[in-house]
This record gives C-alpha cells, structure tokens and sequence, in this order.
C-alpha cells in the first residue's frame, strides 16, 4: 500500500497565526506509512481539484498526521472552515519525500514562509543534529519555532523586516554555516527564489541539498502529468512531475 | 442487480464506464486504489509516434465547477506504450482504448499502423486536442480535416476506430458525420472546452500555455447537448463525456445517445468516481425496474 483515500477525523485545529491553521487528523494507516516531505491531497468542498498540503507532523504511535496550511484562495479557504470532529477526505500519503540519513551528523533545514511545516518532520527526526532556520515576512507570520525548539535542533529566525530574530534572509545564516564546514546535508522548502539561491550556495561549497517544491496540480500520483518542473537527470532535460517525482528534488536536478 | 454490460462496435464492455483519456495515465496510479477490473474500460493518455514533452508548467488552473488543463500531450511514444504499457493493460479485463494522436494526418496513422500488430481492442483518435500547436484541435475544427486524418488511420487499421471529437466548433454534428462518412466506427465526445483564467494580481494568465482546455461538472450541459445533436446524427455509436460525476450524469449522457460513457476531472475529485459511478448507475437502474442499462440508451424523448 503506497496510499489511499478516505474521510479522517480532525481531532485538533488551531490558528497559529493570521490565516495559518494547525489540523492533527487521526489516520493511523496514512501516518504508518508517512515519509518527512510527503504530502497529502486534501478535497475542498464544492471545488473540482484537491488541494496538496505537506505534511508537518507524523506521530506514528497516535496515529496521527499533522499538517499546517495557509488560506491562498477559495479551495484552502474552504478547507479551513472545517472543525474538530470534522471529517477531511485526504488522498495521502503522496510524493516522494526527504532522504533521511542516519550517518549525517550536521543537516541545515531551511524553511521559507509557508514552507516552513515540511521541515518539522525532519527536525524530528535529526534533532540535535539540525540546524533549523527559518524566514518569514514578519513578526505576525512566525509560525512553529517552538515546535523546533522541542526536537532539539538548533533554531535561527530570520524576518524580512527585522519584526523578530534576524533581520534579512535565511540565505545568511546558510552562508556562514557553509563557510564553517561540517554540513552532511541542506533540506528546503520555501518561494522559488529562496530555493534558487539555497542551491546556489551548497554548489559552491559542495553541499548535498534536496528542496520540496509546489506546482499545481490535478491528480497527485502521476497520472495526469499537470504538475510539471523542468529537470535534468543524466544530463537530459526532462519534465518531472511534482507529485510523483517530487516533491522533493535533489537540487541539482531541478531548473530554476 | 441490472445488467451493466454494453457493446460499442462489437466490443464487449462488463460496464459503460471509462475513464477518461489523460486523467488515468495507463492505470497504474488508480490501481493502487481499485483493481481495473472494475472499469468497462480505460482510455489511455494520448500518445503520439514519438516522446512528447509538453508544455511549460502551469499547466492547470481552477475553474467554477470545472478546471483547465494545458498538458501539450505530453507521452513517452507509441513504442514505449506497445512495449511497456499495453502488454500490462491487457492482462486486465477490461477494454483498452489506445488514444493516440498526432501533427499530421500521416503521423496518426504511423501511430495506428504500429497499434495494428497489437491486441489492443480499439483506437480512439483524438483530433481535437486544444493544447498543441499543430495538429490536435486543427484536425477537429473542419469537416475536411477530420474526414481527412480519418480516411488516413481508417486506411490502416483494422481495429475499431473512435473518433474522438471537439466541441470548440459550430456544428459538431456536421464534424460526426464527415468523420463517419470518412471509415469511422464510432465518435467520442467531448473533448475539452477552449478556456482561459488570469491572475488578475499579476496579469498573467494562470496557464503557461495562456489558454487551455476546460472540463468538470461545468460543461456536462454542453456535454448532453452534444452528444444528443451527434447521435439524432449518425448512425455509428456515441461514446459520451463531458463533466460526469455521478451515476445519475451517466444515465443523463445515455439517454441523450451514448452507448458508454467516459469520466475525466471528476476522478482528481474523487479518485474512486468511476467505480462509485457505476454502482450508481446500477441504484437507479435497480430503483426503475429496469433491467439492462442498454435499454436507456437513446431513450430521452425530446419535446
């Protein structure tokens, strides 16, 4: 069983901050066979495509998939309407997700925004072994930096407007750890241009980086080919497919 | 329980449920959910004679009730899918329609003649793709045209042959009869809708391809309207599609003419919709006393 679909139970929600909601589902079938960096394919009531949404937390003894989203549009706007004791129809778990070493003794987890949930997992499983830095436009859209500090992981925020923690991009403190040496892996996900730029910087100092991207998207197994990212492997361009062959990339694969 | 069996152009199908080309890839995605075995049968991606990459993404964009899509045809070849693809749907009971496609009339029917040697069971030939640049959609629009790359296929093949037309034309009913006229054994309709979204934040439209092609429970009217114009029109069979998401769309479609029925956009919906489908069509059916679906097909009575 790779995945399936059905109706769960919300059991928690929570706004975390402005049009950001927390939902913990009881799905203990998904969460068994949930990967850091899968998604789930979540149904929007009167909408005719499902809305993919990254998963933020397995809890495998629970149960339990976790997963944070932002309100974009109509579709993620209906889907925060629903309640505790609500049933979501998700198509889960989906995509190919976060290489998870265990010989890697230092990792950078970057996330961008609402990029920020699909590194949690990762946090999780890493610990004090991850250096996870976050970025977001201010103050008011810091989302989860408590839940990193629980995993044990080194935690830099940075704000675009210096609202909290640092001022500027997470491209700066990437640098300097980069500069510092030591570092098995960089894990992203975030805006295109953050990524583009995170890629540029561990293939200068050599760095193994996987990043998760998004795109829109139809079916979320691969059948439908809608959601298409420009890659290269064996030095043929190709187009892969965010939900199948992502969405996690190896950075050097993918064409910005 | 009624009897859920249909025969298009002599092939047997168990149920009248298709899955759509393009939304169920070559099956192996949806298996994961059901067996195959309980679809009449499937309708795979188009594929052309050689690797398609497609267009640039975004290739899909929400819609009222509905979406678009700007694919562009993306395949791997009509040789990877005699090699690789069809030998595994063919151990599956069901009917497998090969849809295929192509820029010339001459480069559809390289890819039949390569179908010929095959067991695959019929070929529906789609000349009315809106997201290609040559070919596709061009075939589609004109009475010539159609009857053209028809004649050309038809020339080829032994297999059933399903044309698969456009609803982006004044007459579509003109478009089945040329096509009929030109050797085929059957139409399928429709195709997508020509249709376009911008981002009015930025300006752009949301599709990379500017404009693409709509589907979902929004055209299913256009749908019936089609299929019911096309089948008062022609004597071969009506295959019909168009925004059909639940079994009482498929009576609606059968009704209007077609003798089976494919499902596109309402699977991204609900992955199980084809199968839910028919259980559907078979409620109804049990709740009317009516024994056969065959015996719906064509009934409406129009005023």
């Amino acid at each position: 069983m790779k995945y399936v679909q059905g109706k769960y139970i919300i059991t928690e929600k929570k706004a975390i901050a402005r049009e950001i909601y927390s939902f913990v589902i009881a799905c203990p079938e998904v969460a068994e066979i949930a990967q850091p960096g899968q998604f789930v394919h979540i149904r929007a009531n009167g909408f005719t495509l499902r809305r993919p949404i990254s998963i933020c937390g397995i809890d495998k003894a629970k149960g339990t998939l976790r997963i944070v989203f932002e309100i974009r549009g109509e579709g993620t706007s209906e889907i925060a309407k629903l309640n505790e004791g609500d049933l979501i129809d998700m198509l889960a778990p989906l995509g190919h997700g976060f290489t998870v070493r265990k010989n890697f003794k230092k990792v950078v987890l970057i996330g961008g925004g609402i990029g920020t949930p699909p590194m949690l997992p990762l946090a999780g499983h890493y610990g004090e072994k991850a250096v996870a830095i976050s970025g977001f436009r201010n103050a008011s859209a810091v989302i989860l930096q408590d839940d990193f500090k629980k995993t044990g992981a080194e935690v830099i925020l940075c704000t675009d407007d210096g609202s909290m923690g640092i001022h500027g991009f997470v491209t700066q403190p990437l640098k300097d750890l980069a500069e510092k040496g030591g570092i098995d892996a960089v894990y992203a996900c975030g805006p295109m241009p953050m990524l583009k730029n995170i890629a540029a910087i561990c293939k200068e100092n050599g760095i193994y980086c996987e990043i998760s991207l998004e795109e829109r998207m139809a079916c979320g197994i691969g059948a439908c080919l809608g959601c298409a990212c420009r890659t290269v492997r064996n030095d043929e361009e190709y187009f892969a497919h965010v939900c199948k062959d992502g969405p996690v990339f190896k950075a050097e694969e993918v064409l910005f | 329980m009624a009897d859920m069996s249909v025969k298009v152009c002599g092939v047997d199908f168990k149920n009248p449920i298709i899955p759509a080309s393009g939304v169920f890839g070559y099956g192996r995605e949806y298996e994961e959910l059901f067996p195959l075995d309980k679809l009449g049968g499937i309708a795979t991606k188009g594929t052309t004679l050689h690797l398609r990459t497609g267009n640039f993404a975004p290739r899909i964009a929400e819609t009222p009730a509905g979406m678009l899509n700007s694919v562009g045809l993306q395949n791997p070849g009509i040789d990877h899918f005699i090699e690789t693809e069809l030998p595994y749907l063919l151990t599956k009971d069901l009917v497998v329609l090969a849809n295929i496609a192509g820029s010339t009339p001459e480069e559809c029917a390289q890819v039949a003649e390569k179908l010929e040697a095959t067991d695959v069971h019929m070929i529906e030939l789609n000349i009315s793709c809106p997201n290609v640049k040559q070919g596709g959609a061009a075939f589609g629009t004109s009475c010539e045209m159609a009857a053209e790359v028809t004649r050309q296929v038809r020339k080829v093949t032994t297999k059933p042959l399903v044309v698969k037309l456009s609803p982006n034309v004044t007459s579509i009913a003109d478009i089945a009869k040329s096509v009929e006229a030109a050797g085929a054994d059957a139409v399928s309709l429709i195709n997508t809708l020509l249709g376009m979204r911008i981002d009015i934040n930025t300006g752009r439209p949301i599709l990379r391809n500017n404009v693409g092609g709509m589907s979902g429970p929004a055209v299913f009217p256009i749908a019936v309207r089609m299929v019911w114009q096309v089948a008062s029109a022609v004597k071969i069979p009506v295959i019909g599609m168009g925004g059909v998401s639940s079994g009482r769309d498929a009576i609606e479609l059968m009704m209007a003419g077609a003798s089976a029925v494919q499902v596109g956009a309402a699977i991204f919906t609900d992955p199980y919709a084809p199968v839910r489908i028919v259980e559907e069509m078979n409620e109804f059916l049990d709740s009317k006393g009516i024994t056969s679906v065959r015996d719906i097909i064509g009934t409406v009575k129009p005023w």
